[in-house]
């Protein structure tokens, strides 16, 4: 099997990095050689992140490149802008909607861009957008929002609820865990 | 049993395989890590030093005691253990002692892209460099074997990719090794009589050294084609790996220093196209030009940032794909001080005041951005002391008045105390200025001398950082609290105007801390606000404008209330 690449991006703090944990475990567990690259430190602090997540029989590179990526999962719709160029021809889209200023906007340095995710589906990018947070919320804690999105992400694969679900229950505080799996659940049925 | 595992984490389980019984290190991305996964292992004795010099003269004392034992430390922080290790390579060990250095090509969070590779050369002691956690893992358990077998430190080389990289591993079992100490004046004591027989040792066993990379198995052929040949290693040999598969022949190294030369000559002589792969500096391919051999590699890559698969697939003319883009100007995001951290009152105290900052290493870096733009210098760690304490006393009463010095509380118990030392010594009229978040805070939260707290968050000694600074000579030194911002203001001008040294200690933890207690977040009422902008004026990434107000995220807020401190109008509330 061809290499399949996913970037997962975001403002530091969102909770990419439990995101990317839970992939890595559910697609080792299905018996692909995996990498995950990740970025610590000084990015962090509310910066622009991105992780890689990278799954087939023999993986080499820790990172996705421009181009290269066959999804894009999103916390937060600049971010989605910001990382398209990674994204593969015919690559698809899962992103949060929430908007979350950067400081050059809320210093009036910089303006947000307005309608991102019609002008990504205007330039014919398969797009799944959704508003995670009130989801998150719905669900029981707004930190759940990287599940929301993985759960839209696992209508995309090709892996049985199971294996999903034995990730989830090994990455999550026992106490978290049905909060969780709601999200997921309240993700993957998203009909946008 | 095979696991997905962090670079570093990998290295840890290395340590502890190859029985490892002492860690000791300071922090620094990317390679805090390492020392917070051995901390795990209950086997392993682990601890925060003050700084690397400490860290690595700790282990080997351990080594000494005939204990395998580890530090680990970036690439600037082998620039302040680099005074024992110069000289460990004449000593040698007695148990295994190896240190790990991170580097951080990209500079994704470092002052700096220094190519640690130099300092195995320059220490003449040997250098693995892993490619993924596997390598990780196994280079450093063959690391203790090498020390061992050659009486030498080894160093071990991550990189960020490889470091911060989850890939999988297979672990197995742990096997204890010990020593017994006894006294060799000859080899321990480093005086020049004694260096000067050591000396000869070190040359000889860097010639042993030299057969051993001829054929250990971590330097290895991957032999596919005459075509062309690439010789390279860590990140680099995934890179290209990733883009020639099969259609490239690869001497991969996984010994960096010393290099082989019989290796690389027959490899040279198998190809028609001979190209080194190698990031930052030219280390690899210096050494093969050295042999007289034709070689490509500074013509075709950039020694600067890191590399990727599309940069090297670019370099040899490949064709990639650009991505799609919107026409939308796409504003950066910066990282900031987050909501609620403690430095922000202090840093717009400064400003207010019009000061000349000079920074240091640490979260509060981030004062130099918009829109608080307030820190003139960011250069190493403790540097902000040193740096003030020349330029008062160069510019004297032009500079006393508004010149301060700010410093963590981990930075300060790092290496800014002896700059102390030289403003209460050599008497400028100084004030500095320590931020005590209580906590090592960009790293990731980790204990230091100050905080009472040892690496597994258990009572330990503490420092008190009044007593110390007084004891050190500072008559004047004073606490704020960063969250009050008259408080802040009058102490800042009064140690201004102070004709003596001065310390101020401002003092409040973390926000990001589980242990602090915050409150309710703030809202703004909209009837009372002006639109003035007054809050803005400290850059927190939970206030913003809509529609001519202010509004605070509620997600991010954590009720400081130093925006409130601001508002002419009183218009925040809970």
């Amino acid at each position: 099997m061809e290499t399949k690449n996913i970037i997962i991006v975001g403002v530091g703090g969102q909770g990419s990095l439990l995101a990317s944990k839970i992939l890595g475990h559910l697609l080792l567990s299905e018996g692909f050689d995996v990498k995950v690259s990740e970025v610590h430190g000084m990015s962090q602090r509310g910066g622009s992140v991105i992780t890689y997540v990278r799954f087939g029989d023999k993986v080499y590179s820790p990172v996705v490149d421009k181009g290269q990526a066959d999804f894009i999962v999103s916390f937060e719709i600049l971010e989605t802008a910001r990382w398209l160029s990674y994204l593969k021809d015919g690559g698809q889209i899962v992103t949060n909607t929430q908007q979350i200023d950067p400081m050059p906007v809320i210093t009036g340095a910089a303006e947000y861009p307005s309608d991102l995710v019609e002008k990504i589906r205007a330039a014919g990018i398969k797009i799944d957008a959704m508003d995670c947070l009130t989801l998150a919320r719905q669900a029981g804690s707004q930190k759940a929002v990287n599940i929301v999105l993985l759960g839209r992400l696992s209508h995309y694969f090709d892996i049985s609820e199971d294996a999903w679900q034995n990730s989830l229950k090994a990455n999550v505080p026992p106490k978290f865990l049905e909060i969780n799996q709601k999200a997921f659940e309240l993700g993957k049925n998203f009909n946008g | 049993m095979k696991e997905l595992m962090l670079g570093n984490k990998a290295l840890a389980r290395g340590l502890w395989e190859a029985g490892v019984a002492f860690v000791s290190s300071y922090p620094g991305t990317p390679s805090t890590e390492v020392t917070e996964e051995a901390v795990k292992f209950d086997e392993i004795y682990c601890e925060w030093a003050p700084n690397e010099k400490v860290a690595m003269e700790s282990a080997f004392g351990a080594s000494l005691a005939g204990r395998r034992a580890f530090c680990g430390q970036k690439h600037v922080g082998l620039n302040v253990a680099a005074d024992p290790l110069f000289t460990l390579s004449y000593t040698g060990v007695n148990a295994g002692l190896v240190a790990v250095v991170a580097d951080d090509a990209g500079m994704h969070s470092s002052q700096n892209e220094q190519d640690s590779r130099h300092y195995a050369i320059a220490a003449k002691v040997p250098m693995l460099e892993p490619s993924d956690s596997a390598e990780a893992l196994n280079f450093a358990k063959l690391a203790y074997e090498i020390s061992e077998q050659f009486d030498t430190p080894v160093l071990i080389k991550m990189c960020t990719r490889v470091a911060h990289s989850q890939s999988v591993v297979e672990t197995s079992e742990r096997v204890e090794h010990s020593k017994v100490y006894e006294k060799n004046i000859g080899k321990y004591v480093m005086m020049p009589g004694n260096a000067k027989r050591r000396h000869p040792i070190v040359e000889e066993r860097t010639r042993r050294l030299i057969e051993y990379a001829e054929t250990t198995p971590i330097n290895r052929v991957e032999f596919f084609t005459d075509e062309i040949g690439i010789i390279t290693s860590s990140t680099s040999y995934q890179y290209v790996k990733e883009v020639f598969g099969e259609s490239a022949s690869v001497l991969k190294l996984g010994m960096i220093n010393p290099l082989p030369v019989e290796l690389i000559k027959n490899f040279a002589a198998r190809v028609k196209r001979l190209v080194v792969v190698e990031e930052l500096d030219p280390i690899i391919e210096t050494h093969v030009k050295s042999l007289g051999l034709q070689v490509e590699g500074a013509e075709l890559l950039p020694r600067i940032d890191e590399f990727s698969q599309n940069l090297i697939a670019e370099a040899f003319g490949k064709k990639i794909s650009a991505g799609v883009s919107l026409n939308d100007t796409i504003p950066a995001r910066p990282p900031v001080m987050c909501a609620g951290c403690p430095h922000r009152g202090l840093f717009y105290s400064l400003k207010k005041r019009k000061c000349t900052v000079l920074g240091d290493i640490g979260c509060y870096t981030l004062g130099a951005v918009p829109p608080l733009s307030t820190i003139e210098l960011t250069l190493c760690m403790g540097a902000s002391i040193g740096a003030t304490h020349g330029f008062n006393k160069m510019l004297g009463a032009q500079s006393e008045g508004k010149t301060v010095a700010v410093i963590g509380d981990s930075t300060f118990m790092h290496s800014g105390m002896t700059g102390l030392a030289n403003v209460a010594y050599n008497q400028s009229n100084s004030t500095v200025i320590i931020l005590d978040n209580s906590i090592t805070g960009m790293t990731g939260h980790q204990q230091n001398p100050s905080t009472g707290l040892n690496i597994k968050g258990d009572p330990a000694g503490k420092i008190d950082l009044e007593a110390l600074c007084r004891a050190m000579g500072i008559n004047r030194v004073r606490v704020v609290d960063p969250y009050n911002l008259k408080e802040c203001d009058a102490a800042i001008k009064e140690e201004l105007a102070a004709a003596e040294p001065s310390v101020i200690i401002s003092r409040r933890p973390c926000a990001l801390l589980k242990t602090v207690k915050h409150k309710p977040p703030l809202h703004v009422d909209a009837d009372k606000c002006i639109g003035c902008k007054s809050c803005m004026k400290i850059g927190c990434p939970a206030i913003s404008m809509k529609d001519g107000k202010a509004v605070v995220d509620q997600t991010q807020c954590v009720g400081c209330e130093v925006c409130s401190q601001l508002c002419p109008k009183k218009a925040f509330a809970r």
